[in-house]
Protein backbone atom coordinates (compact mmCIF):
# COMPACT_ATOMS: atom_id res chain seq x y z
CA UNK A 1 0.00 0.00 0.00
CA UNK A 2 1.16 3.53 -0.90
CA UNK A 3 0.11 6.73 0.77
CA UNK A 4 1.11 9.98 -1.03
CA UNK A 5 0.38 13.55 -0.07
CA UNK A 6 1.60 16.92 -0.94
CA UNK A 7 2.27 19.52 2.47
CA UNK A 8 4.43 22.18 2.99
CA UNK A 9 5.59 22.26 -0.83
CA UNK A 10 7.25 18.63 0.01
CA UNK A 11 5.77 15.66 -2.22
CA UNK A 12 5.71 12.18 -0.02
CA UNK A 13 5.85 9.27 -0.38
CA UNK A 14 4.82 6.46 1.90
CA UNK A 15 5.43 2.84 1.43
CA UNK A 16 3.52 1.13 3.92
CA UNK A 17 4.31 -2.56 4.35
CA UNK A 18 7.80 -1.45 4.02
CA UNK A 19 7.83 1.76 6.01
CA UNK A 20 9.89 3.40 3.82
CA UNK A 21 9.63 7.18 2.97
CA UNK A 22 10.13 9.12 -0.02
CA UNK A 23 10.24 12.45 -1.13
CA UNK A 24 9.66 13.06 -4.79
CA UNK A 25 9.77 15.38 -8.09
CA UNK A 26 6.46 16.78 -9.13
CA UNK A 27 6.71 14.02 -12.12
CA UNK A 28 7.26 10.89 -9.75
CA UNK A 29 4.71 12.00 -7.64
CA UNK A 30 2.41 11.48 -10.68
CA UNK A 31 4.29 8.09 -11.89
CA UNK A 32 3.18 6.83 -8.48
CA UNK A 33 -0.01 7.34 -8.52
CA UNK A 34 -0.64 5.57 -11.94
CA UNK A 35 1.88 2.81 -11.25
CA UNK A 36 -0.73 0.41 -10.16
CA UNK A 37 -3.50 1.46 -12.25
CA UNK A 38 -1.57 1.53 -16.00
CA UNK A 39 1.64 -0.07 -17.98
CA UNK A 40 4.84 1.91 -18.56
CA UNK A 41 3.21 2.58 -22.29
CA UNK A 42 0.17 4.06 -20.62
CA UNK A 43 1.92 5.86 -18.33
CA UNK A 44 3.95 7.69 -20.79
CA UNK A 45 0.63 8.28 -23.05
CA UNK A 46 -1.11 10.07 -19.71
CA UNK A 47 1.56 12.33 -18.90
CA UNK A 48 3.23 13.03 -21.93
CA UNK A 49 0.96 16.64 -22.50
CA UNK A 50 2.81 17.79 -19.24
CA UNK A 51 6.86 16.05 -19.50
CA UNK A 52 8.77 14.83 -21.51
CA UNK A 53 9.41 11.68 -22.91
CA UNK A 54 12.87 10.85 -22.27
CA UNK A 55 12.12 12.13 -18.55
CA UNK A 56 9.02 10.37 -17.92
CA UNK A 57 11.01 7.23 -18.64
CA UNK A 58 13.77 8.16 -16.82
CA UNK A 59 11.59 8.78 -13.75
CA UNK A 60 9.34 5.47 -14.34
CA UNK A 61 13.31 3.29 -14.07
CA UNK A 62 13.64 4.76 -10.86
CA UNK A 63 10.42 4.23 -9.81
CA UNK A 64 11.00 0.71 -10.84
CA UNK A 65 13.66 0.26 -9.06
CA UNK A 66 12.25 1.14 -5.29
CA UNK A 67 9.28 -1.12 -6.63
CA UNK A 68 12.34 -4.00 -7.19
CA UNK A 69 14.02 -2.92 -3.83
CA UNK A 70 10.80 -3.86 -1.93
CA UNK A 71 10.65 0.07 -1.55
CA UNK A 72 7.97 0.96 -3.17
CA UNK A 73 4.45 -1.06 -3.59
CA UNK A 74 5.96 -3.68 -1.25
CA UNK A 75 4.00 -6.30 -0.35
CA UNK A 76 4.02 -7.60 3.38
CA UNK A 77 5.90 -10.99 2.40
CA UNK A 78 7.63 -10.83 5.95
CA UNK A 79 4.41 -12.37 7.76
CA UNK A 80 5.86 -15.87 6.62
CA UNK A 81 8.97 -15.16 7.95
CA UNK A 82 7.03 -14.59 11.62
CA UNK A 83 4.67 -16.91 11.11
CA UNK A 84 7.44 -19.71 10.74
CA UNK A 85 8.55 -19.25 14.38
CA UNK A 86 12.08 -17.79 13.43
CA UNK A 87 11.12 -15.13 16.37
CA UNK A 88 13.75 -15.70 19.36
CA UNK A 89 11.90 -16.10 22.09
CA UNK A 90 8.40 -17.57 20.96
CA UNK A 91 6.51 -20.14 19.07
CA UNK A 92 4.13 -18.37 16.88
CA UNK A 93 3.77 -21.24 14.87
CA UNK A 94 2.54 -23.58 17.16
CA UNK A 95 -0.55 -21.83 18.79
CA UNK A 96 -1.99 -19.73 16.38
CA UNK A 97 -4.91 -20.22 13.69
CA UNK A 98 -6.72 -23.35 15.51
CA UNK A 99 -6.30 -22.56 18.95
CA UNK A 100 -6.54 -18.28 18.50
CA UNK A 101 -8.56 -18.20 15.60
CA UNK A 102 -10.33 -14.99 16.91
CA UNK A 103 -9.69 -12.90 13.76
CA UNK A 104 -11.09 -14.06 10.12
CA UNK A 105 -8.62 -11.84 8.06
CA UNK A 106 -7.81 -14.28 5.09
CA UNK A 107 -6.07 -11.54 3.40
CA UNK A 108 -4.32 -10.31 6.38
CA UNK A 109 -2.22 -13.08 8.39
CA UNK A 110 -1.13 -10.06 10.58
CA UNK A 111 -4.55 -10.76 12.55
CA UNK A 112 -3.56 -13.93 13.53
CA UNK A 113 0.14 -13.18 14.69
CA UNK A 114 -0.91 -10.48 16.74
CA UNK A 115 -3.61 -12.09 18.57
CA UNK A 116 -1.19 -15.22 19.17
CA UNK A 117 1.53 -12.78 19.89
CA UNK A 118 0.00 -11.34 22.97
CA UNK A 119 -1.49 -15.12 23.78
CA UNK A 120 2.21 -16.01 23.64
CA UNK A 121 3.27 -13.01 25.85
CA UNK A 122 0.82 -13.19 28.42
CA UNK A 123 2.30 -10.75 30.64
CA UNK A 124 1.86 -7.26 32.61
CA UNK A 125 4.16 -4.96 31.90
CA UNK A 126 2.88 -1.69 33.27
CA UNK A 127 0.89 -0.43 35.58
CA UNK A 128 -1.65 2.57 36.23
CA UNK A 129 -1.98 3.26 39.66
CA UNK A 130 -4.99 5.32 40.43
CA UNK A 131 -3.93 6.13 44.06
CA UNK A 132 -6.70 9.15 44.57
CA UNK A 133 -10.10 8.66 43.33
CA UNK A 134 -10.05 12.29 44.42
CA UNK A 135 -9.43 15.71 43.04
CA UNK A 136 -8.57 18.90 44.24
CA UNK A 137 -9.71 20.68 41.14
CA UNK A 138 -13.51 20.70 39.74
CA UNK A 139 -12.78 20.28 35.83
CA UNK A 140 -15.93 19.56 34.08
CA UNK A 141 -14.23 17.75 30.84
CA UNK A 142 -12.82 15.51 33.01
CA UNK A 143 -13.09 11.51 31.62
CA UNK A 144 -12.57 10.55 35.20
CA UNK A 145 -15.87 12.44 36.74
CA UNK A 146 -13.55 14.97 38.72
CA UNK A 147 -11.05 11.93 39.78
CA UNK A 148 -14.37 9.65 41.09
CA UNK A 149 -14.58 7.80 37.90
CA UNK A 150 -18.86 7.75 38.86
CA UNK A 151 -17.67 6.22 42.13
CA UNK A 152 -16.52 6.76 45.92
CA UNK A 153 -14.28 9.19 46.75
CA UNK A 154 -11.02 6.85 47.67
CA UNK A 155 -7.34 7.01 48.40
CA UNK A 156 -5.03 4.30 47.57
CA UNK A 157 -3.63 2.67 50.68
CA UNK A 158 0.23 2.00 50.97
CA UNK A 159 -0.76 -1.80 51.27
CA UNK A 160 -2.10 -1.93 48.05
CA UNK A 161 0.42 0.09 46.26
CA UNK A 162 2.67 -2.69 47.61
CA UNK A 163 0.78 -5.18 46.43
CA UNK A 164 0.51 -3.45 42.92
CA UNK A 165 4.12 -3.46 42.85
CA UNK A 166 4.25 -7.04 43.69
CA UNK A 167 1.65 -8.48 40.98
CA UNK A 168 3.48 -6.28 38.29
CA UNK A 169 6.80 -7.69 39.33
CA UNK A 170 5.26 -11.15 39.61
CA UNK A 171 3.42 -11.21 36.10
CA UNK A 172 5.77 -9.65 34.09
CA UNK A 173 7.76 -12.91 33.18
CA UNK A 174 11.33 -12.22 31.62
CA UNK A 175 10.31 -8.38 30.99
CA UNK A 176 12.95 -5.72 32.81
CA UNK A 177 11.61 -2.49 32.16
CA UNK A 178 8.38 -1.97 34.14
CA UNK A 179 6.44 1.27 34.21
CA UNK A 180 4.11 2.56 36.70
CA UNK A 181 1.65 5.95 36.44
CA UNK A 182 0.82 7.29 39.24
CA UNK A 183 -2.21 8.81 38.06
CA UNK A 184 -5.86 9.69 39.37
CA UNK A 185 -7.65 11.54 40.35
CA UNK A 186 -4.57 14.11 41.80
CA UNK A 187 -1.89 11.77 43.17
CA UNK A 188 -0.54 14.54 44.91
CA UNK A 189 -3.18 13.94 47.70
CA UNK A 190 -1.65 10.88 48.13
CA UNK A 191 1.92 12.13 47.90
CA UNK A 192 3.06 10.14 50.88
CA UNK A 193 1.80 6.51 49.69
CA UNK A 194 3.22 7.78 46.25
CA UNK A 195 7.05 8.19 47.69
CA UNK A 196 6.75 5.06 49.67
CA UNK A 197 5.41 2.89 46.99
CA UNK A 198 8.28 4.11 45.14
CA UNK A 199 10.91 3.69 47.74
CA UNK A 200 9.49 -0.12 48.05
CA UNK A 201 10.03 -0.81 44.29
CA UNK A 202 13.02 0.52 44.63
CA UNK A 203 14.70 -1.59 47.18
CA UNK A 204 13.62 -4.75 45.46
CA UNK A 205 14.73 -3.87 42.17
CA UNK A 206 18.34 -5.28 42.24
CA UNK A 207 17.01 -9.09 44.06
CA UNK A 208 13.93 -9.27 41.20
CA UNK A 209 15.91 -7.84 38.21
CA UNK A 210 13.72 -5.05 37.32
CA UNK A 211 14.07 -1.75 36.54
CA UNK A 212 10.75 0.88 37.06
CA UNK A 213 9.88 3.56 35.09
CA UNK A 214 7.77 5.96 37.04
CA UNK A 215 5.98 8.61 35.82
CA UNK A 216 3.64 11.53 37.67
CA UNK A 217 0.95 13.15 36.27
CA UNK A 218 -0.60 15.89 38.01
CA UNK A 219 -2.32 18.99 37.94
CA UNK A 220 0.15 20.87 40.06
CA UNK A 221 -1.97 22.60 42.93
CA UNK A 222 -0.10 20.52 45.30
CA UNK A 223 3.51 21.22 43.52
CA UNK A 224 6.14 22.25 46.72
CA UNK A 225 9.98 21.96 47.32
CA UNK A 226 9.35 18.70 48.14
CA UNK A 227 7.76 17.04 45.32
CA UNK A 228 9.80 18.82 42.70
CA UNK A 229 12.98 17.58 44.43
CA UNK A 230 11.69 14.06 44.68
CA UNK A 231 9.86 13.84 41.30
CA UNK A 232 12.84 14.77 39.60
CA UNK A 233 14.84 12.44 40.70
CA UNK A 234 12.44 9.30 40.74
CA UNK A 235 9.80 9.84 37.90
CA UNK A 236 11.35 9.00 34.49
CA UNK A 237 8.25 11.10 33.41
CA UNK A 238 6.15 13.69 34.46
CA UNK A 239 2.94 15.41 33.02
CA UNK A 240 2.20 18.45 33.88
CA UNK A 241 -1.62 19.39 32.75
CA UNK A 242 -2.10 22.96 31.45
CA UNK A 243 -4.13 24.02 28.84
CA UNK A 244 -2.39 26.90 27.63
CA UNK A 245 -3.78 30.93 27.81
CA UNK A 246 -5.26 31.72 31.06
CA UNK A 247 -8.50 32.26 30.03
CA UNK A 248 -8.47 29.01 27.75
CA UNK A 249 -7.00 27.12 31.07
CA UNK A 250 -9.09 28.95 33.53
CA UNK A 251 -12.36 27.91 31.84
CA UNK A 252 -11.91 24.32 33.23
CA UNK A 253 -9.64 23.54 35.35
CA UNK A 254 -10.98 24.98 38.09
CA UNK A 255 -10.74 24.48 41.72
CA UNK A 256 -14.01 23.48 43.84
CA UNK A 257 -15.50 26.91 44.26
CA UNK A 258 -15.15 27.78 40.72
CA UNK A 259 -11.52 29.74 40.99
CA UNK A 260 -9.07 29.22 37.96
CA UNK A 261 -5.69 27.28 38.74
CA UNK A 262 -3.68 29.11 36.05
CA UNK A 263 -2.09 31.56 38.04
CA UNK A 264 -1.23 29.11 40.91
CA UNK A 265 0.09 26.30 38.85
CA UNK A 266 2.41 27.93 36.43
CA UNK A 267 5.14 29.22 38.34
CA UNK A 268 5.16 25.72 39.84
CA UNK A 269 5.32 24.00 37.00
CA UNK A 270 8.19 26.67 36.09
CA UNK A 271 10.12 25.35 38.87
CA UNK A 272 9.55 22.01 38.46
CA UNK A 273 11.32 22.28 34.92
CA UNK A 274 14.30 24.50 36.11
CA UNK A 275 15.25 22.29 38.38
CA UNK A 276 14.22 18.90 36.17
CA UNK A 277 17.94 18.77 34.34
CA UNK A 278 16.94 17.50 31.31
CA UNK A 279 14.67 15.12 32.53
CA UNK A 280 11.82 14.28 30.76
CA UNK A 281 8.66 16.62 31.11
CA UNK A 282 5.65 17.23 29.37
CA UNK A 283 3.37 20.02 29.54
CA UNK A 284 0.18 18.43 28.50
CA UNK A 285 -3.32 20.36 27.58
CA UNK A 286 -6.37 19.71 26.56
CA UNK A 287 -8.41 21.49 23.54
CA UNK A 288 -11.94 21.81 23.19
CA UNK A 289 -14.33 22.56 20.34
CA UNK A 290 -14.23 26.09 22.25
CA UNK A 291 -10.12 26.70 21.57
CA UNK A 292 -10.28 25.14 18.31
CA UNK A 293 -7.40 27.94 17.61
CA UNK A 294 -4.48 25.69 20.34
CA UNK A 295 -1.81 27.10 17.81
CA UNK A 296 -2.46 29.97 20.03
CA UNK A 297 -2.00 27.80 23.24
CA UNK A 298 0.92 25.97 22.26
CA UNK A 299 2.62 29.64 21.53
CA UNK A 300 1.91 30.91 24.97
CA UNK A 301 3.15 27.34 26.63
CA UNK A 302 6.27 28.22 24.78
CA UNK A 303 6.33 32.06 25.64
CA UNK A 304 6.76 30.78 29.11
CA UNK A 305 9.41 28.91 28.47
CA UNK A 306 8.29 25.60 28.03
CA UNK A 307 9.49 23.09 25.37
CA UNK A 308 8.29 19.73 25.84
CA UNK A 309 4.39 19.99 24.83
CA UNK A 310 1.35 17.71 24.23
CA UNK A 311 -2.07 19.46 23.39
CA UNK A 312 -4.61 16.54 23.20
CA UNK A 313 -8.13 16.67 21.90
CA UNK A 314 -10.91 16.95 24.72
CA UNK A 315 -12.39 13.15 25.51
CA UNK A 316 -16.06 13.64 25.97
CA UNK A 317 -19.62 13.01 25.04
CA UNK A 318 -20.95 14.17 21.35
CA UNK A 319 -23.45 16.33 23.38
CA UNK A 320 -21.33 18.11 25.22
CA UNK A 321 -21.04 21.74 24.21
CA UNK A 322 -17.16 21.68 24.27
CA UNK A 323 -17.08 18.46 22.26
CA UNK A 324 -15.11 18.72 19.14
CA UNK A 325 -17.18 18.69 15.86
CA UNK A 326 -17.14 17.05 12.19
CA UNK A 327 -16.78 21.18 11.55
CA UNK A 328 -13.90 21.49 13.67
CA UNK A 329 -12.03 19.14 11.36
CA UNK A 330 -10.72 21.20 8.56
CA UNK A 331 -9.58 23.89 11.11
CA UNK A 332 -7.95 21.30 13.87
CA UNK A 333 -6.02 19.79 10.98
CA UNK A 334 -5.03 23.66 10.04
CA UNK A 335 -3.86 24.02 13.04
CA UNK A 336 -1.10 21.05 12.95
CA UNK A 337 -0.27 22.02 9.45
CA UNK A 338 0.44 25.49 11.48
CA UNK A 339 2.61 24.07 14.05
CA UNK A 340 4.33 21.52 12.14
CA UNK A 341 5.50 24.78 10.17
CA UNK A 342 6.57 26.73 13.36
CA UNK A 343 8.27 23.72 14.89
CA UNK A 344 10.29 24.16 11.97
CA UNK A 345 11.33 27.86 11.64
CA UNK A 346 11.79 27.76 15.28
CA UNK A 347 14.22 25.16 14.56
CA UNK A 348 16.46 26.68 11.65
CA UNK A 349 16.08 29.51 14.56
CA UNK A 350 17.95 27.63 16.66
CA UNK A 351 15.03 27.34 19.52
CA UNK A 352 13.62 23.71 18.55
CA UNK A 353 11.20 22.21 21.02
CA UNK A 354 9.31 19.04 21.13
CA UNK A 355 5.20 18.18 20.17
CA UNK A 356 4.24 14.76 21.86
CA UNK A 357 2.05 14.29 18.49
CA UNK A 358 4.86 15.21 15.97
CA UNK A 359 7.70 13.04 17.16
CA UNK A 360 8.27 10.25 14.88
CA UNK A 361 11.42 7.88 15.30
CA UNK A 362 12.16 6.95 11.92
CA UNK A 363 15.22 4.89 12.33
CA UNK A 364 14.90 3.04 15.89
CA UNK A 365 11.21 3.24 16.30
CA UNK A 366 9.19 0.27 16.95
CA UNK A 367 9.43 -2.96 15.58
CA UNK A 368 6.39 -4.72 13.67
CA UNK A 369 5.47 -6.73 16.26
CA UNK A 370 4.41 -3.23 18.08
CA UNK A 371 3.24 -2.02 14.89
CA UNK A 372 0.41 -4.83 15.42
CA UNK A 373 -0.78 -5.31 18.47
CA UNK A 374 -2.01 -2.26 19.44
CA UNK A 375 -1.69 -0.66 22.65
CA UNK A 376 -1.35 -3.67 25.28
CA UNK A 377 -5.11 -2.36 27.01
CA UNK A 378 -6.24 -5.51 29.10
CA UNK A 379 -2.91 -7.25 28.12
CA UNK A 380 0.62 -5.96 28.94
CA UNK A 381 -1.28 -2.89 30.45
CA UNK A 382 -3.98 -2.77 33.31
CA UNK A 383 -5.05 0.15 35.51
CA UNK A 384 -5.45 -0.25 39.32
CA UNK A 385 -8.23 1.57 41.44
CA UNK A 386 -7.50 2.92 44.68
CA UNK A 387 -9.25 -0.48 46.50
CA UNK A 388 -7.08 -3.00 44.30
CA UNK A 389 -9.70 -3.93 41.36
CA UNK A 390 -8.37 -4.34 37.89
CA UNK A 391 -9.37 -2.67 34.52
CA UNK A 392 -8.03 -3.03 31.10
CA UNK A 393 -7.31 0.30 30.87
CA UNK A 394 -7.54 3.70 32.99
CA UNK A 395 -10.23 5.04 30.53
CA UNK A 396 -12.14 2.66 31.29
CA UNK A 397 -12.41 2.64 35.53
CA UNK A 398 -15.72 4.27 35.69
CA UNK A 399 -17.03 1.20 34.00
CA UNK A 400 -18.15 -1.73 36.49
CA UNK A 401 -18.44 -4.27 33.35
CA UNK A 402 -15.29 -3.55 32.50
CA UNK A 403 -13.77 -5.04 36.01
CA UNK A 404 -11.11 -7.75 34.79
CA UNK A 405 -9.68 -9.08 38.11
CA UNK A 406 -8.48 -8.00 41.52
CA UNK A 407 -4.70 -7.11 42.46
CA UNK A 408 -5.65 -10.41 44.76
CA UNK A 409 -7.11 -12.54 42.34
CA UNK A 410 -5.03 -11.54 39.41
CA UNK A 411 -7.30 -11.42 35.73
CA UNK A 412 -10.17 -13.85 36.57
CA UNK A 413 -12.59 -12.14 33.70
CA UNK A 414 -10.83 -14.21 30.77
CA UNK A 415 -13.35 -13.82 28.02
CA UNK A 416 -12.83 -9.71 28.58
CA UNK A 417 -9.49 -9.97 28.64
CA UNK A 418 -9.54 -12.02 25.38
CA UNK A 419 -11.36 -9.17 23.98
CA UNK A 420 -8.96 -7.18 24.23
CA UNK A 421 -6.59 -9.83 22.88
CA UNK A 422 -7.67 -9.24 19.84
CA UNK A 423 -7.76 -5.06 19.41
CA UNK A 424 -5.02 -4.69 17.37
CA UNK A 425 -4.45 -3.27 13.98
CA UNK A 426 -5.68 -6.21 11.80
CA UNK A 427 -8.85 -6.42 13.94
CA UNK A 428 -10.82 -3.48 12.66
CA UNK A 429 -12.18 -2.86 9.43
CA UNK A 430 -11.54 0.44 9.14
CA UNK A 431 -7.69 -0.02 10.11
CA UNK A 432 -7.01 -2.99 7.40
CA UNK A 433 -7.17 -0.41 4.34
CA UNK A 434 -4.87 2.12 6.16
CA UNK A 435 -2.23 4.25 5.61
CA UNK A 436 -1.85 5.29 8.94
CA UNK A 437 -2.05 1.62 10.51
CA UNK A 438 1.44 1.14 11.13
CA UNK A 439 2.10 3.77 12.87
CA UNK A 440 -1.00 4.13 15.62
CA UNK A 441 -1.07 0.25 15.79
CA UNK A 442 -5.07 0.33 15.96
CA UNK A 443 -5.66 3.29 18.06
CA UNK A 444 -7.47 3.47 21.38
CA UNK A 445 -9.64 0.73 22.21
CA UNK A 446 -11.28 2.80 25.05
CA UNK A 447 -11.96 5.38 22.22
CA UNK A 448 -13.05 3.56 20.16
CA UNK A 449 -15.62 2.08 22.51
CA UNK A 450 -16.80 5.19 23.60
CA UNK A 451 -17.14 6.48 20.06
CA UNK A 452 -19.07 3.32 18.06
CA UNK A 453 -20.20 1.16 21.43
CA UNK A 454 -17.61 -1.43 20.11
CA UNK A 455 -14.17 -2.12 21.27
CA UNK A 456 -13.02 -3.06 17.37
CA UNK A 457 -15.61 -0.11 16.24
CA UNK A 458 -13.21 3.41 15.27
CA UNK A 459 -13.41 6.52 16.44
CA UNK A 460 -13.28 7.76 13.02
CA UNK A 461 -12.77 11.74 15.00
CA UNK A 462 -9.44 10.64 16.11
CA UNK A 463 -8.67 8.83 13.16
CA UNK A 464 -8.17 11.52 11.07
CA UNK A 465 -6.46 14.15 13.35
CA UNK A 466 -4.09 11.31 13.92
CA UNK A 467 -3.33 10.56 9.99
CA UNK A 468 -3.25 14.89 10.03
CA UNK A 469 -0.38 14.45 12.71
CA UNK A 470 1.92 11.72 11.17
CA UNK A 471 1.57 13.38 7.88
CA UNK A 472 3.06 16.92 9.92
CA UNK A 473 5.70 14.27 11.89
CA UNK A 474 6.76 12.59 8.17
CA UNK A 475 7.14 16.14 6.82
CA UNK A 476 8.59 17.76 9.13
CA UNK A 477 11.46 14.72 9.12
CA UNK A 478 11.02 15.20 5.47
CA UNK A 479 12.38 18.91 5.54
CA UNK A 480 14.80 18.20 8.10
CA UNK A 481 16.56 15.55 5.98
CA UNK A 482 16.63 18.32 2.78
CA UNK A 483 18.03 20.80 4.93
CA UNK A 484 20.99 18.47 6.18
CA UNK A 485 21.63 18.12 2.61
CA UNK A 486 21.55 21.95 1.67
CA UNK B 1 19.60 9.37 3.05
CA UNK B 2 20.01 7.58 -0.25
CA UNK B 3 19.98 9.98 -3.00
CA UNK B 4 18.62 9.37 -6.49
CA UNK B 5 17.44 12.60 -9.38
CA UNK B 6 14.16 12.54 -8.77
CA UNK B 7 13.76 10.84 -5.13
CA UNK B 8 14.85 11.24 -1.97
CA UNK B 9 14.60 8.44 -0.13
CA UNK B 10 14.77 9.01 4.11
CA UNK B 11 16.62 6.40 6.49
CA UNK B 12 13.71 4.15 8.15
CA UNK B 13 13.96 1.22 10.30
CA UNK B 14 13.42 -2.55 7.74
CA UNK B 15 10.18 -3.77 8.31
CA UNK B 16 10.37 -6.22 5.76
CA UNK B 17 13.57 -7.56 7.27
CA UNK B 18 12.75 -7.98 10.64
CA UNK B 19 15.30 -9.77 12.25
CA UNK B 20 15.08 -12.44 15.49
CA UNK B 21 15.42 -9.82 18.30
CA UNK B 22 12.30 -7.99 17.08
CA UNK B 23 9.17 -8.23 19.85
CA UNK B 24 10.83 -8.92 22.70
CA UNK B 25 8.74 -6.79 24.85
CA UNK B 26 10.68 -4.21 26.27
CA UNK B 27 9.41 -1.47 24.81
CA UNK B 28 7.03 1.20 26.10
CA UNK B 29 3.45 0.79 27.14
CA UNK B 30 1.49 2.90 24.09
CA UNK B 31 -0.64 4.76 26.28
CA UNK B 32 2.47 5.02 29.21
CA UNK B 33 3.34 8.32 28.41
CA UNK B 34 2.01 11.98 28.10
CA UNK B 35 -1.28 11.13 26.17
CA UNK B 36 -3.33 8.99 28.60
CA UNK B 37 -6.31 9.80 25.66
CA UNK B 38 -5.38 9.07 22.69
CA UNK B 39 -2.56 6.78 21.30
CA UNK B 40 -0.06 5.52 18.38
CA UNK B 41 3.40 3.71 18.58
CA UNK B 42 5.71 5.68 15.95
CA UNK B 43 7.34 7.89 18.23
CA UNK B 44 8.29 5.09 20.42
CA UNK B 45 11.80 4.22 20.68
CA UNK B 46 13.12 -0.06 20.06
CA UNK B 47 15.31 -0.93 23.47
CA UNK B 48 16.97 -3.09 21.70
CA UNK B 49 18.45 -0.16 19.38
CA UNK B 50 18.25 1.94 22.96
CA UNK B 51 20.74 -0.79 24.32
Amino acid sequence: MVHQYKLNGYNIVLDVDSGSIHLVDDLVYEIVSLYEKSDRDGIVHALSDRFDHDDIRSALDDVQELVDQQKLFSRADYAARLFDGSRSGASVESQSKEQYSLIESPSCPYGDLATSYRKDNDIIKALCLNVAHTCNLDCSYCFAGQGKYKGEQALMSLETGKKAIDFLIECSGSRRNLEVDFFGGEPLLNWQMVKEVVAYARSIEKETGKHFRFTLTTNGILIDDNVIEFTNKEMHNVVLSLDGRPHVHDRFRVDIGGKGSYARIVPKFLELVRRRNRGTYYVRGTYTHLNTDFLNDILHMLDLGFREISMEPVVCRPEEPYALTDEDIPIIKAQYEKLAEEMLRREREGDPFEFYHFMIDLEHGPCIYKRITGCGAGTEYLAVTPSGDLYPCHQLVDDPSFKIGTLDDGVTELDLQNEFRKCNVFARDACRDCWAKLYCAGGCAANAFHMSGSLLGTDKFGCELFKKRIECAIMIKVAKAVASTT
Amino acid sequence: MSDKKRIITLPTRKLIDADGRDGCGECQTSCQSACKTSCGVANQQCEQERD
